[in-house]
Order: structure tokens, then sequence, then C-alpha cells
């Protein structure tokens, strides 16, 4: 739509933190029905942009201009005032949700719309016009559920009404896709189709170059806080964008062929945990030299899982074992070190709250959980030195970026924490890897090392097993893929038999017995 | 038995009434910071202040509005410096609480043996008088059961409704149980997360110090040191049991006020056998043991002693 006139302007913004400089003169412009996607690596500045724009932050420099309501004439805002920018017109839809969670969702709509000290809340008013605002959008709510009984995808649309009812003209969705299957983000994106086709104009914040190319109209990518492309959606291709990201050419790791070798761990009729997040009755066999992947829309008990073989959950019904010993009875000690002994290396999913100890230095986070050995101790008295040379050695072999090996863990970024636990974990030879979301939140670059490490992990016949949302990463490296779904585990196929939408279909709840029934 | 009769007399239900007062106005006004979000363990010393403030300011000349309006303002002073402490500035909410209960404590003394530096006995005023309502105080047993209490009972019972409406009717109560449960679902619609945090740890500050001025300036006639005895604490722990509903808390002050006023008079029944101070235990017993029944399914705001900061999530 060249015609259409502008309704945002971004213009030279700089933002700086400290020494860090998160966004570096960077201008943007939207158009009336437009949908931008924002792409870039995490830290490249995509969220800082957002957040300057919506007022949570203040640029050091420039300006953001949105169209007058009125008149049409670009019209600065005042910096730092989220109230100023939704007066405008920007609404943000936040990755992670801000929505009350006691309140429902009709009072998280009506929120702050209405002068403060008035007597009563024109409810009545608010929801006449949000059920018509439904009805021509195609997102529907139970407007009166408390929002702690929605649906990660019904919040999301509770979020979106928010800014409608507002009769925001521009939304930014930050990330919108990473919580939800694949058949809701199709969903989400028509929808989106639908409102920029009535004027709105949408960013969305992305690094799924999938997403990208089929939903948007324009594509701004940033790096290092700088815009390195701004050009249309017709004619860019995933790898060019994929270059552009990162800023060199980029090798995606692949499986090599390899035979799995014998049953190393099963799982027998496995309960555990309980409420929403309980497995129940899973059965499970991972072969050495092998990647099991388990694919699952996150709260499905993915997490009780993995609590679980890493001897942090007890086992309720049913058997563990590995390599012919039961591993089960030991597990009612709760004991996470029984199962580090046995050969389990654990990659916790929140690896800033689980995966190491922010206070304390790189040099004892890498030797934290063998701490016991006696290459780490005697007679109950650290060996400093030793410790410190096979940190400064681990620092060397996995690239891990840091001030050195007494530097505290907190202060390193997402993708060198990973690589502290990976170092830890893998150094051991453990036969039994088990990776939770190993690359959530991480950047190309630096999830293209964790993929790698673990092919590595697999060729030296050790059995992984990878819990992820990311269908991508898991059909590139699994050898069979599993989908889990309300705490029950499918069986594992090999991936060469499976594809996208088919474990869509498992995550969102349709079981094979049911497809084979439609079937028959 | 004897310990039933204490129930067919209206003086008991008169007492428990009485002895409910301070506490509503208290757990009313923990509530309402706790809603927002803002543990106020200040709680004990604002009482204090309270009391001493609204005493003082009727002794040196006030009527006992004014004196009233003075306890407000001397609880809403050491609310703000609360709020300040721990919103802005995001500092621990128990180690700035039990600081302003220490401060509001001590200065309230300090304050009046500065003012009264040979009083041996403290002096008195006029309190206010048992409310004579025409019709309804002349009714046999529950005329004099309920409605023979002075007006700041009544302002009470009016704050525990007027709480109600605010919180699940207007949009200021709307934001207020919104901001105590994610700060950023208030900050993105617009609003300051700050601005409502002290506005109701203010408010609720003011509330809680009618508590205390209920104490000088109608259940007594004077201000004597340690006479707040704890009632903070008791309103901290009913908060928990309310599940944060002024509805509940309400219930919660009266029960309160009735084991007190029972043991009262079952020590003048039995007393001759046990030992007084196992009947003074009961209402404490008897909370913990509420306590314990309901704080498990208890609904706790969710962002209770979280500090927000702008920019971060």
């Amino acid at each position: 739509m060249p015609s259409a006139p502008t309704v945002l302007q971004l213009d030279q913004i700089t933002k700086r933190f400290g020494s860090f400089t998160a966004n570096d003169a960077v201008s943007l412009s939207l158009k009336k029905g437009e949908i931008l996607a924002l792409l870039g690596e995490n830290g490249a500045g995509k969220t800082t942009l957002m957040n300057i724009l919506f007022g949570h932050y203040v640029a050091d420099e420039g300006t953001v201009s949105v169209a007058d309501r009125s008149s049409g004439a670009l019209t600065e805002l005042p910096p730092g005032q989220p109230h100023a920018a939704l007066e405008a017109g920007v609404g943000m839809v936040h990755q992670h949700f801000t929505l009350a969670e006691n309140l429902s969702a009709l009072d998280n709509i009506l929120l702050g719309t209405e002068p403060l000290f008035s007597a009563r809340s024109a409810r009545a008013k608010g929801r006449a016009r949000l059920v018509d605002l439904m009805q021509r959008s195609g997102l529907t709510v139970d407007l009166d559920a408390r929002i702690s009984t929605l649906s990660v995808g019904e919040k999301q649309r509770v979020e979106i009404l928010k800014a409608l009812y507002r009769d925001a003209r521009v939304l930014v969705l930050d990330e919108p896709t990473a919580v939800l299957t694949p058949q809701e983000s199709d969903t989400l994106f028509e929808t989106l189709k639908t409102l920029a086709a009535e004027g709105l104009a949408i960013i969305f914040i992305s690094h799924k170059l999938d997403e990208v190319i089929a939903s948007s109209d324009r594509i701004a990518v940033l790096r290092l806080g700088k815009l390195v492309a701004d050009q249309p959606t017709a004619g860019s291709t995933k790898l060019q964008l994929a270059e552009l990201m990162v800023g060199q050419t980029v090798t995606l790791s692949s499986r090599p062929e390899q035979a799995a070798g014998r049953v190393l761990l099963t799982l027998q009729g496995a309960s555990a945990g309980d409420g929403r997040a309980a497995i129940h009755d899973i059965d499970l066999a991972l072969n050495s030299g092998e990647i099991l992947g388990i694919a699952g829309v996150s709260g499905n008990g993915q997490a009780t899982l993995a609590r679980l073989l890493s001897g942090l959950e007890p086992l309720r019904k049913g058997s563990l074992t590995l390599e012919e010993r039961d591993l089960g009875r030991t597990l009612h000690g709760q004991s996470a070190r029984t199962m580090i002994e046995a050969g389990f290396a654990r990659i916790p999913e929140d690896r800033h709250k689980d995966g190491i100890v922010g206070a304390m230095s790189i040099a004892e986070n890498l030797a934290i959980e063998t701490i016991r050995a006696p290459q780490n101790q005697r007679f109950g008295f650290l060996k400093f030195g030793a410790i410190a040379e096979r940190a400064r050695a681990a620092i060397k072999a996995y690239d891990i970026r840091c001030q050195g090996e007494r530097a505290a863990a907190r202060l390193l970024s997402g993708g060198n924490i990973q690589k502290i636990v990976l170092a830890r974990t893998l150094e051991a030879n453990p036969k039994v890897v088990l990776a939770a979301q190993p690359s959530r939140g991480l950047d190309v670059g630096a999830t293209a090392d964790v993929h790698r490490r673990l092919l590595d992990a697999r060729a030296r016949g050790a059995g992984v097993i990878l819990i992820s949302e990311d269908l991508d990463e898991l059909m590139r490296l699994s050898d069979r893929i599993a989908v889990i779904h309300r705490g029950r585990l499918g069986p594992a196929e090999a991936t060469e038999t499976l594809d996208r939408s088919t474990l869509g279909l498992r995550m969102a709840g349709h079981d094979h017995a049911a497809d084979a029934g439609e079937a028959a | 038995m004897d310990f039933l009769d204490i129930f067919l007399n209206a003086n008991f239900w008169a007492a428990s009434l009485r002895i409910a007062t301070p506490l509503i106005f208290g757990v009313i006004g923990a509530l309402v910071c706790e809603r927002a979000g803002v543990l106020n363990l200040g709680i004990e010393g604002i009482f204090t202040a309270g009391a001493m403030a609204g005493w003082m300011a009727v002794w040196l000349g006030a009527g006992l509005w004014g004196g009233v309006a003075v306890a407000a303002l001397a609880g809403a002073f050491f609310g703000l410096i609360h709020a300040i402490l721990t919103v802005p500035l995001g500092l621990s909410q128990h180690v700035s609480g039990i600081g302003v209960t220490l401060f509001a404590t001590s200065l309230s003394y300090f304050v009046y043996r500065t003012a009264l530096p040979d009083v041996s006995s403290p002096p008195r005023i006029e309190p206010f008088k048992p409310l004579d309502i025409p019709g309804l105080s002349d009714l046999p047993f529950i005329g004099p059961a309920l409605f023979q209490q002075t007006a700041l009972t009544f302002l009470a019972l009016f704050v525990v409704a007027a709480t109600a409406f605010v919180l699940y009717r207007t949009p200021l109560g709307l934001a207020i149980r919104a901001v105590g449960d994610n700060p950023s679902a208030v900050e993105s619609q617009g609003l300051s997360v700050y601005g409502i945090r002290i506005g109701a740890v203010v408010a609720g500050s003011a509330l809680m110090a009618l508590g205390g001025a209920f104490l000088t300036m109608s259940a007594f006639d004077a201000f004597f040191f340690g006479m707040v005895n704890g009632r903070g604490w008791i309103c901290i722990a009913l908060t928990v049991f309310a599940s944060w509903r002024p509805g509940k808390a309400l219930l919660g002050a009266l029960l309160f006020g009735a084991f007190d006023a029972f043991q009262v008079r079952l020590q003048t029944d039995v007393g001759s056998f046990i030992p007084g101070q196992v009947f003074l235990m009961m209402p404490y017993i008897l909370s913990i043991a509420a306590l314990i029944l309901v704080a498990r399914k208890a609904d706790y705001p969710r962002a209770l002693l979280v500090p927000y900061f702008r920019g971060q999530r």
C-alpha cells in the first residue's frame, strides 16, 4: 500500500545503557494497514526499541512521532509516558503478559480507561462495545472469566482486545508466537491480517524466519542495535535474512546418520507431580547415541518430566531404570546427587534460576555438581587451584565470554550462562543428557553452539532427551519425536515419518486413536 | 452452665463490638495496603501514633472530630514514610515496616513525655459518648447489644462498606486490586504504579491510626504506654484470615472481639480454679487456629512484597 498515510515514525532513536548501545540511530516508519516484522537476534535491541516507542524507556536521542487522530499530521510523543503513547493510539502486547490474574478479562480491559476517581464504573457500556469489537475482529474470549483460568492463547487475545478497546492504530506484538502452538499461531496471523485490512498498522517482533516471511509486508532487521535492512517481504529469503541477522554466513548443523545403540534409560508407567503439571503413565525408552525429542506446548508436564529425571521430583508410580539399574527407589529419597552420579546431565529450562548460582564465580559454578569428587576437594577442603585451572580450560574450550573464571556468573549473557551449564554437564561424560528448552532465548550463534554440543554428545554415545517447543529445532536434531499433552506422552516415532502439522495437531491434543478412528 | 448465659447477655454483644472496633479500622487499613501489594508492618506504631495524636489534640483543646482528623493525619504521615521507602525505593517491606513501628511508637512516647514531664497519672479527656439512636437504641436486647456504641464504631462499620464499594465497584478499586496482582498490568494501561501504591498505603495507614484513636478517645479517656498491646499485629493476621476481603475482615474482627469479651466473662465465672492467663491466651490461640484452617487456601495478592521498578520485568 504505497499510497497509505504514515502513522508512525521513529527518527534516529539512540539508547545507551552505560557503555552499551542498545539502539544506534534507528529510523523506521509504518504506514496504515501495514504489517512490519522486526527481526533480530536476542540482544539486538528489538524490545528496547519497542519499549521506547511505548514510553517505558526514554531514548537518549531521537524522536517518536504518531499521526494525530484528527488531522493525520505526525506529532511528536512526549518521551517516557506510556499513557501518552496509549492516547496517541499505540498498543503493545508484551511477551510476558501484563494482565492481573485475579481480575476478569473485562476488568483487565477496562482498567485505566476511566477516570480513577469516578464513583461508578461504566461496565455495561464497555461490555457492549467489546462484544461488538469481538465480533468484528474475530477475537473471542469469555469476558467474565478470571484471567488465571484462561489459556495462553486466550490471554493473548485479551491483550490484543485491550489495545483495540483503546482504539489503537499501531499494534506492537513482542514475540507473539513464542508461547503458541503452530495452529494457534496460524489463527493469530489470520486475525492480524484481518485487522491490518481494516487499517491497523502492526509491528511484530520475531526471530522465527518462517513466520516473518509468511505473514509480513515488510521486514526490518536489527543487528547489535543498528538497523541493517528495511525491505519488502516479497523477494526475501530465509538464508538472506538469517545472514542479515547474524552478520555472517550461517551454517545450520545437521544430524549425521548414526545407528542407535542399546537401550539406556526406560520409564514404565511413570507418574509424578500433581495438579495441572503432573505426568501420568509415561512409557519411554532412550537408546544410546540418539536424540529423543519431546514436543509440546509449555505447561503440559514437560517441567515435571524434567524434574523427575533430574531427581527433584519423586516418582509416584511406575519405574525408572538406567542400564538395568532401578533408580525409581532412590528417587523417593529425592536426590539430585544420585542422578548426577548415575550419569545424568541436566540442562535446566530456566538457566538463570536453576542452572547457575548467580552470586558465585564461574569457576565455582563449573565445579558445583561434582564438588565432592576427588579432583575438587581433599579432606573436605576445596582445591582452589585445580578448580580454577579446569575452569580456565572450560572457558577456552566452550568459548565462554567473560572477564575470567572469578567473575560472578550472573554478569554473563544468557548464551554464556548456557555455555557454563553445557561445560559443567557435558565434561562429566554423562550417559543421559536431559536438555530442557536448551536454546530458548538464545541468539542464532549461541543456539548453533548448543546444537553442536548436543550432537557431539550423541556421537559420543550418550542418549539425549530434548524437550523443546521449537518444532524446527526438534525436527532438525531428533532421531525420534514424542508429543506430550496434558501429562501423557505419545509414542516416539522416527522424525522422517512426521511432519509439522501432525506434530502441531498432537500438541493441541488430537491423538492418533482419534485420527485413526476418523480415517476408518 | 453459666457460660451459655454469657451469650444471652446484651452486655456481651456490646462488648464484642466495642473490642472489635479498633481491629476493624486496623484490618481494613492493612487490607487496603496489601491489596495494593505493600505489607505495612508499621501498623503497631501507627496505632500508637494515632492514639497519642488524637488524644493530644483533644487535650490541647481541639474538638473530638478534630482529634480524629489529627490522628488520621499522623497515620498518613507515617504511611507516607513507609510508602516512599518501599514503593519508589523498593526497600524490604518487612524492615521498613518494623522501622516505622519503632519510630512511630518511640516518637509518640517522646512527644507525650516532653509535653507532660511531671505527670504521674495520665490526664483525662472527655471521650466520645455512646450515641442514642431514637427507636433502635430502645429496642429490647438488640438496642443495648448493638445500638449503644460511640460514633467511631459506626464510622468503622461505614468504613468497611465504603472500602468494599471502592474496591469492587469503582475504577480506583480496580486499579488497586490490579496493582497488587501484577503492577505491569497497571503500567501498561497508562496508570502510575507508584501513585496508586503510595495512595493506598497512605490511606490505609490513616485508617489504622483511627483504630488507635478509638482507644484513647472512645474506649478509654487517656493515653498510656503500651496500650496498643499487639492489636496491630492481630490485624495483620486477620487480613490473611479474611483472604483480603472487607466483609470477611469485618467478620474476623468481630470474632476476635467476641472471643475477647467471652474470655473476660468466663474468667469471672470459673476463674477461681483456672488461672486467668489461660483465658487471656484464648483469643490468640483461637486466631492462630483459625489462621491454620484458612491460610492454606489464602489467595495472596501475587505482587505482595514484590517491589516494582519501571522498565524491568
